[in-house]
Formats: C-alpha cells, structure tokens, sequence
C-alpha cells in the first residue's frame, strides 16, 4: 500500500504504450516528490501487463496499473470509476495529468467527483516554502502568470500540456509494478464506441526541429506559409486565432492551449505576441518574427524581428530560397 | 426534447491590458463578446431542436452586464435566457463554476441535453462541462463537432481526438462539450432581433437557487492564487529591422541560412 500524501502522475495509454506527455510529466514529478518528501506513483488503466512493466521503467518509486482485459478505449464513467476507487485509497497530495482530449475529460470529472481543486494547463510547476505544489498559468492580455495552489484539499490535480517537460530517459532498473484487477464487464461502460476513424496523418508539432507559424495577420492564407515552410523543412503552426478561424487544424494550435514547442528556429508570421502563444514557443532556439505593427509584443519573444507586411517578404523570401 | 446552453460572456483578450507595478488585469472599458465556442455550442442545439423539437434556454453566469449578450443568443434563436447573477457567485474556480451551474440546471428543472463550448477563451480551463455532468450526475461527450438523436434517449457524439475521431453513444441526460469552430453559427434573424430587445432575461440570485452557500464563488472555490509573477521571457536578441520587402527577405534568407535550415 502506497503512503499517503504521494504524487501521483495518470500515465494515458497509447496503445501497447503511453502518450509522450505522460512521462515527460513523469519526468519532472519526480524531482517535485523529492522536494515534498513524498513517494513518486505513476498510475494506468488498460490492459496488458507489459505496458505497465515498461512504465515502471521512467522513475516512479511505485506503478499502479489497473489491468483488465475490457480496458482497451477510454471511457469517462469506467475511469472515473477506477480512478476514484485508487485515489480514495490512496490519499495523494498531488495527481497530474496530461492535458490530451480524454485526459482532461477525465480530469475534470475526477476533480468534481473528489469535490477538489484543478489547475489547467500549467507551464510551470514548483513546490512552495509551505510545501503546496504551485501551478503556473499565464494570464490573458500578456506578461503576466498566476500561481494557484489547492491549499485545503487533495489531491490537488493539475494538468499538464504536452512539450512542457522533457521526458527522462528510461532507467534500467525498474520500480515496483502493483497490478490492480477490478472486476468489470461491459455494463462498467457509460458509452458505447459505434465508430473510430483513424486521422491518415498526425501531426506533432513538439517534435519538429523547424516551425513557421502563422497568426491573426496571415488573413487565413496558409498556403503561403507552406511554401515557405516546404523549403526549409519546416511544419507549420499556428495561434489560436488562426485555429479557431478554421484556417489549419486545431492540433497546429501552439501556445497554452495548444502545444509547448522546441524547435530549433521558429519563424512567427502575423503573430501580436500575446503571452498565451509565446508560452508555447519560448523553448525555441532561434525566434524569428514578422508583423506590420512595430509594437507588437512578439518582438519582445524574438531574436531577429522585421516590421513589414508579411505577404511580399513571406513570397520574395521563398522565391530567393527556390532559386538558390 | 430540453436543451440547456451554458453560455459564457468573455473579454476580447486584446483589449485587456495588464498593469505590472500593480499585477492586476485592467478590464475597465473593455469590449466583451459571446465565447465564440459557446456559439457553435449553442448552433448544434438549435440544429437539434430544428431537427426533433424541443426547446433550447441559454444560461450564463454573471453579472447583469451579461443581458444584452443572452438576448443575441435569443436573436439567433434560443427560446430562453437565464443569468445567474449575485455577488456570491464572484470568484469562483472550476469546482464552484460548474456546481453553479449545476444548481441552475436543477433550478431550470433539470434537461435532456446541457451543451458547453469546449472552453473559454479566456479562462481556458476546459474543465467545465465535465464538471456539470458530475455534479448532475450525467453522462458526458466532450470535444465533440456533431450530435445525433438515433433513438429518442440516446445521444450520438463524435469526438475529436489526437489521432481521429471516436463517435459514441451514450445515454441522455447528457453534458457535450462541442469544438469551436465545429459548425457555422447561423445569422441574427432579424424578425427575432425586435423580440428578443423585449424579451425578458430571468435573473436567478443565490437565494433562488437555494445551493449550498459554502460551495457558491470564491468560498466554494480549493484553489487559490498564490502569486502573480511577470512571465519570464528568454533572452532574445530583440533585433528589430523595418526594410522593404526585398532587403526584409534577404536579411531572412540569409539568417535561415546561418541557422543552417535553408541551403547556402
């Protein structure tokens, strides 16, 4: 049995394995326990004893890996269910959860389920002098974060987006692995899966070394920003604006709702700079920036900055770069 | 079939400005708008009721600032706004919004169907409507860009995921979390425009919602900020060039060049 007040990170399955931001989340955990002074738990639901013995390989002190064949999808009520059953138990200080689609459906309704506080999207995480766990969130207008704590109840859960931390690299000798088998059948499922198309391509912008990323002042067109980002071998991102307004997929969308970046060269076009997007590309080796207003704040965020109107020097730029 | 749309009026982020000696966000004299999510939360359920009937009430928390937002909402073609208002509901975190809202739910005498915007533009938290499906103990969809009624009691949701999309079916009552973006809200009908300046907006304060105090606004809120900080931003060079268009694009060349990301 685990010791109350430990810090426990919900690894999402993958798969045969888990999403990336789940150990990078891991990652960090792990110098956050030792700070509190409380065991690391990693904590999965799925099916197959392998993933979770591989799991036990990224520096929890202890995985509980609730196991049954059923376990294959996600389900809002089964892992409620689940999840509840453990943390009651268990008592935790802490939970941390990615902030993929079906973990903050799931972290928003154990959190009301546990009657406790939730920190969304943090992009950093300390521990302070009274030893709560501070989440970090940048405030909307820019330049300025909030810290929130959940002094009075636990666990207290926060979520996580991907590309904040930075995965450990696998230890060779494994922690412990305790396997939880519930005893469930189909009627543990609230819904029923009628359907899953698998998306032909996924993008994953957390791992691209090159980004050209467009803003408010592209006026949607993205094409422009794919020759540019074709020639140097770049994929393309975008800011909330630019997603909301349909112009590329969601899952390009960069910044605190979006991903964390670190690119080695990050070419920001018609981007204002608002603290929201800039979290998400400060990692960034080299920042490059164009827009027309000399005042935007995205030249603060950039190493090399041009005033101008993107649409000439975003084409002159890839008629120079093709002819070379 | 009952529809619920929870509705959130948002400041238009660049209007907000921030002042650093004090650490505080200055909202006076900012414009607001309808959370553009809720918009096309509000569409899908208009598109069901087209489809089924019903009856669809928009509901919102704040102050009564808000009114002239829920009466756009009638414009576009909801039958009904309601706006929890009282000071008591202030400073609420996501635990206390969502019991809130919940209440309201109840108070409405409960519904079929609760639509949200997947999160607000500016809070963000996106913890929201999962919230109100646990406090009422409903099933619950969330990223979702289109909805069915197969069979009357069940719900068909498609949801977004990262690697594609999962369509479920799950049992009303239900809480969806619909996409931004996820549909094209129709236009103001400007017939509906004169009525709803008339209509009434029904106001429910803390007393009439008879929720437990304790767990109404900041009082009801675990978290608490702690601090405010400046965002730490990197070392930048901050070089700034204003030239042409043709010197722009070769100061640019030759900088990807140096960076090793375009050929020399």
């Amino acid at each position: 049995m685990t010791a109350a007040g430990a810090v426990w990170v919900y690894a999402e399955r993958h798969g045969e394995s888990f999403r990336p931001v789940s150990l990078e989340i891991l990652g960090h955990a792990r110098s956050l326990a030792s700070e509190l002074g409380a065991p690391l738990v990693a904590l999965t639901v799925g099916s197959g004893e392998g993933a979770a013995n591989e799991l036990a390989r990224y520096g929890a002190d202890e995985v509980v890996a609730v196991d049954h064949p059923l376990l294959v999808r996600y389900d809002t009520k089964l892992f409620t269910d689940l999840l509840e059953h453990e943390l009651r138990d268990a008592d935790p200080s802490v939970l941390l959860l990615g902030a993929t689609r079906d973990g903050q459906d799931l972290a928003g309704r154990i959190a009301v389920r546990l009657r406790t506080g939730l920190t969304a999207h943090v992009t950093s995480l300390e521990v302070n002098a009274e030893k709560h766990l501070v989440g970090w969130v940048p405030g909307f207008g820019g330049g300025i974060e909030a810290g929130v704590v959940c002094p009075n109840r636990r666990p207290a859960i926060v979520t996580v987006r991907p590309g904040v931390f930075v995965a450990p690299t696998p230890q060779s000798i494994p922690g412990a692995v305790r396997f939880v088998r519930p005893p469930i059948d189909d009627r543990a499922f609230g819904t029923r899966r009628v359907a899953f198309e698998l998306k032909g391509t996924s993008v994953d912008l957390t791992r691209s070394e090159v980004l050209v990323v467009g803003g408010r002042g592209t006026d949607g067109d993205f094409a422009r920003l794919q020759r540019l980002a074709h020639l140097i071998g770049a994929e393309v991102g975008a800011t909330r604006v630019a997603t909301d307004s349909g112009w590329v997929e969601r899952e390009r969308m960069i910044g605190q709702t979006g991903v964390v970046t670190r690119p080695k060269v990050a070419v920001i076009l018609g981007a204002s700079g608002a603290v929201q997007f800039t979290v998400g590309i400060e990692k960034a080796g080299f920042v490059i920036a164009v827009n027309r207003d000399p005042d935007a704040p995205i030249f603060e965020s950039a190493d090399l900055g041009v005033v101008g109107d993107l649409a000439p020097i975003v084409d002159r730029l890839v008629k120079d770069l093709a002819e070379a | 079939m009952r529809t619920i749309v929870c509705l959130k009026v948002v400041p238009r982020p660049e209007e907000v400005r921030v002042n650093l000696e004090a650490k505080t966000l200055e909202r006076s004299g900012v414009r607001s708008v309808i959370n553009p999510a809720d918009l096309n939360a509000l569409e899908i359920a208009l598109a069901l009721r087209d489809r089924h009937g019903g009856r669809v009430t928009v509901l919102s928390m704040g102050p009564p600032s808000f009114e002239p937002y829920l009466r756009v909402a009638l414009a576009v073609g909801a039958d009904e706004a309601v706006l929890l208002s009282d000071r008591a509901f202030g400073g609420a975190d996501t635990l206390a919004t969502s019991y809130t809202l919940a209440e309201g739910v109840r108070t409405l005498g409960g519904a079929d169907l609760v639509v949200c915007g997947e999160e607000s533009s500016d809070g963000g938290t996106s913890q929201v409507p999962q919230g109100i499906a646990e406090w009422l103990g409903f099933s619950q969809a969330t990223y979702v860009d289109s909805l069915e009624v197969p069979v009357v009691g069940t719900l068909r949701a498609r949801r977004v995921l990262e690697d594609g999309t999962e369509t479920l079916e799950l049992p009303l009552p239900a809480v969806v979390s619909v996409l931004g973006g996820a549909n094209e809200v129709r236009f103001i009908d400007y017939d509906r425009w004169s009525m709803a300046q008339q209509a009434s907006v029904r106001v429910i304060d803390a007393a009439a919602l008879g929720a437990d105090p304790a767990a109404l606004g900041l009082k009801g809120s675990p978290t608490v900020v702690a601090g405010l900080r400046e965002v730490r931003k990197p070392g930048r060079r901050r070089e700034v060039l204003t030239l042409a268009p043709e010197a722009a694009a070769a100061r640019l060349a030759e900088e990807l060049r140096r960076l090793g990301v375009a050929h020399a």
